[in-house]
């Protein structure tokens, strides 16, 4: 009964997306307020009902129905509470309802908070964003429907993959979506934009909130991916170049971009196409990223279950939505006047250099996926595009931006003094490249990209922090009110601060980990002892455990270092007894210097029986990867709460103070 | 020519498109990865028979020396998708054209055995590769593979996965070719 009350939500959520695809965007042009107002009320509705077929969904795998046929795909009634809730987007037709849900989301949020915006423009994007739903939901229930039942219903599920029964997968896939997503709504913003023929800088305020919401998301849920793969998966890295993690970094590459061409659009009236074009990239390319997943078009270690069906469909809609919004743009794009000349040394000339370098890089991320489809459909040779050609092409642009972003804050709007800006900062320079040579003369057997990349990390934090120095006079004799000047900036000035920071340290922490990496892989018995960067491992035998759903063996690891005994660490196999798989559980002793990385595996050969596996991996400030990604997100969040963007602002006024609306409040 | 640039990302997303749907409808796998040896010669190996089996074991200049078309299939007792493609190898047999050899991979020598006596042997050379070495040289991801070598000892087909139906059909097709 309730997996039927969810069918039925989501069919009618379809016709009211039908609706909010066709009425506002009608009432705009005749004038119509009932109609122009109805977009609201929609997409509110459309949320609602959507809630309901997910939480339909979730009920269903909470309480292991077996009649629903995702269910028993996908779960076990052993399996933990929170695994069974995570499962109900750990598949392919649970995942796009959530995605689902989350447009959906997106839109209902534009109905409550996005009252600061003319109630046309709105209309408008809720009416495009009513075209991608309505894509999304018949796509869903014409070719992945989730409520789908089978008869007779087994006794029990096939449980989830093992691999995918982890924490991080509760939180990566909805952050990752939440970014991919939330694109769609600067998208509709952009094509909403387009029809109107205007672009302004009131635009750009408008859509901000909701490029830094989508691009904060998308970064956490991008880190959190990485943090995933590197603890679970057991190989001792982090990125892989596959094509589906980069599917996801190709919209953040551009979205950053669009990130930072939204500013001078709003500040200073220019790259406005620019910007449009940015907004409609940046989601095309999360679409596509849902294509090549779910396709089976590239070959990739991350598997959905693949049919042509879908993709052929997922292609329609991409065809419809991105040739469509390109199709606007080429008609309509040449026609948005960029105001704002200014002189080739100015903080718009470091934001276009800053766009070239990261749209540089995500066309070289999109070459490198999509090559082997290229080189295949023309010569019929079939390649695979690996690490290597990221790491070669990649390294380069992505350092020349480490140390061009450096300098980026300190120049003025229009026309700024490049020398003079310079020479406060040249000892700086000297500084990073003394920081350079001492690593040099420290690490001699490292890559040159290397030690040259710890140089740019160390100047862009220098320089990040000198500029915020500058800015809150960090060393002003008013000792005590210090906080006080912090919290007079911007918000979104201390955020982009933060940010930074955030990337200096993620250049520190890829360097490091990629570079200076050691490791060692033995076969052990009780009693072996290995060497890896200064740490004694013992290994001191294998015992058996047993978990809910699995049975897992566990060694145990004594971790010393010049002698001293720091700790023990508990690296497991287990086997999950429903599918039959195995995992790789790693145990990681982690510090900021570097992480002791320890996994066993039983050796495939018969002849080593009863030895075990042991694979040692240290990895050098790896962990600064992850803090910088935290601050990446945390500068996103403390941008977004930057009072010019009135985010529900009006809406808490409204109900506050109802009559006082008179002055003062639109003086941002 | 202001106009031309802003029909550029539509012009460069038509080409992806392109390519994506020749991709989808093309009947392709994506991850089936072509073998590094075609076109090379065979690698070195020299195999010892299997304890028990009148069959004689062989090696690289055996096959060499024959100047014949031959096939070389990895099978193990082991493996449930070998069982369902030996009728096929039995049909292969017959022809006298070619030399059918057989390694037996990763496999305990009884069960071998037990496995030929039950199913038939094919082959008229079957090789003990029990370490798995000769099947790392040869690059096979997992049992059965099957390759056709030409005369000159040069790797001209692989095949991976059981040889019946459609495939074993293309596979005699391929073979017949290679005999011309």
């Amino acid at each position: 009964m309730i997996p039927e009350l969810g069918q039925f939500s989501l069919v009618l959520a379809l016709l009211i997306a039908i609706a909010q695809s066709t009425l506002p965007i009608i009432g705009v042009t005749r004038e119509n307020t009932i109609w122009i107002n109805s977009a609201k009320y929609l997409a509110l509705l459309q949320f609602f009902l959507v809630l309901i077929a997910f939480m339909a969904l979730m009920r269903s795998y909470i309480v292991s129905d077996f009649t629903v046929t995702n269910v028993v795909n996908n779960s076990h009634s052993k399996k933990p509470l929170l695994y069974k809730i995570v499962g109900t987007w750990g598949n392919h037709e649970g995942s796009i309802l959530l995605w689902v849900l989350i447009l959906v989301s997106f839109g209902g949020a534009l109905s409550l908070f996005g009252s600061n915006i003319p109630t046309r423009l709105r209309a408008r994007v809720l009416s495009v964003q009513g075209w991608i739903c309505v894509g999304f939901i018949s796509f869903m229930l014409f070719t992945s429907n989730p409520f789908e039942r089978t008869f007779p219903p087994p006794l029990n599920g096939n449980d989830l993959n093992p691999l995918l029964q982890d924490i991080g997968l509760a939180i990566h896939p909805p952050l990752l979506y939440v970014g991919y997503v939330g694109f769609s709504i600067v998208f509709s913003f952009a094509v909403a934009a387009l029809m109107e023929g205007e672009v302004s800088s009131a635009w750009a305020r408008w859509v901000r909130p909701w490029i830094l919401i989508a691009w904060t998301s998308l970064s956490a849920g991008i880190a959190l991916g990485a943090w995933w793969a590197y603890y679970e998966l057991g190989w001792g890295g982090w990125w892989f170049w596959d094509p589906v993690e980069n599917v996801s970094f190709m919209p953040w590459l551009v979205g950053t971009a669009l990130l930072h061409s939204a500013i001078v659009t709003e500040k200073r009236g220019a790259f406005k196409a620019w910007t449009v074009l940015l907004a409609i990239l940046t989601f095309s390319l999360s679409l596509l990223g849902t294509f090549i997943v779910r396709s089976g078009l590239l070959t990739s270690v991350h598997s959905f279950a693949v049919d042509p069906e879908r993709g052929i469909y997922i292609l329609i809609l991409l065809a419809v939505s991105i040739g469509g919004s390109l199709l606007l743009f080429a008609y309509r794009a040449p026609s948005l006047e960029s105001g704002g000349l200014f002189s080739p040394i100015s903080r718009e000339s470091g934001l276009l250099l800053n766009n070239l370098f990261l749209t540089t890089a995500a066309a070289i991320v999109l070459f490198g996926t999509l090559y082997p489809l290229f080189l295949e459909g023309i010569t019929g040779e079939k390649i695979s595009v690996g690490p290597p050609f990221f790491n070669i092409s990649f390294t380069p642009i992505g350092l020349l931006l480490g140390s061009t972003m450096a300098i980026g804050p300190y120049l003025k709007w229009n026309r700024a003094d490049l020398a003079g800006v310079l020479s406060r900062i040249k000892f700086l320079i000297f500084i990073s490249l003394g920081v350079s040579l001492f690593v040099w003369y420290l690490k001699s057997s490292g890559p040159a990209f290397a030690i040259i990349g710890v140089g740019v990390s160390f100047w862009l934090f220098t320089s990040t922090f000198f500029e915020w120095m500058d800015r809150v006079r960090l060393f002003n004799k008013n000792y005590f009110n210090i906080f006080k000047r912090i919290k007079s900036q911007p918000r979104s000035a201390n955020g982009m601060t933060i940010a930074h920071l955030g990337m200096s340290f993620i250049i520190l922490g890829v360097v490091g980990s990629s570079a200076w990496k050691e490791e060692v892989i033995s076969f052990v018995e009780k009693g072996s002892q290995l060497k890896v960067a200064g740490f004694l491992v013992t290994f001191e035998g294998v015992s058996i455990h047993q978990g809910p759903n699995y049975n897992s063996e566990k060694a145990t690891l004594k971790v010393e270092k010049e002698g001293k005994f720091l700790e023990n660490l508990y690296p497991e196999r287990r086997l999950y007894l429903a599918t039959g798989t195995s995992t790789t559980e790693s145990a990681i002793r982690q510090s900021l210097a570097g992480d002791l990385y320890v996994t066993i595996s039983e050796p495939a050969n018969n002849k080593f029986k009863g030895k075990w596996v042991l694979r040692l991996i240290y990895e050098p400030l790896v962990n600064f990867i992850w803090l910088g990604a935290s601050f990446l997100a945390l500068g996103g969040i403390i941008s977004i709460t930057d009072r010019r963007y009135k985010i529900g602002r009006t809406f808490k006024y409204r109900r506050t103070k109802p009559i006082n609306k008179v002055v003062g409040l639109d003086n941002f | 020519m202001r106009r031309f640039v802003f029909l550029v990302p539509l012009a460069l997303s038509l080409i992806i498109g392109t390519f994506s749907v020749w991709g989808l409808l093309n009947d392709r796998n994506p991850s089936e990865v072509p073998s590094a040896l075609i076109n090379r010669s065979i690698p070195k190996f020299n195999l010892s028979p299997l304890p028990g089996l009148r069959t004689p074991g062989f090696s690289r200049d055996n096959l060499l020396n024959l100047k014949k078309v031959s096939v070389i299939n990895f099978f193990a007792s082991w493996c449930l998708p070998c069982r369902a493609e030996h009728q096929s190898l039995i049909e292969l047999s017959q022809n006298n054209e070619i030399v059918l050899a057989g390694i037996n991979y990763k496999d305990i020598n009884k069960d071998a055995l037990d496995w030929l006596t039950e199913l038939g042997n094919p082959y008229t050379y079957v090789g003990d590769d029990f370490s798995g070495r000769t099947g790392i040289d040869w690059g096979i991801t997992g049992v059965p593979e099957t390759f056709i070598v030409n005369r000159d000892g040069k790797v001209v087909h692989r095949f991976s996965g059981p040889l019946v139906g459609v495939k074993f059909k293309e596979f005699k097709e391929l073979l017949t070719l290679e005999l011309r």
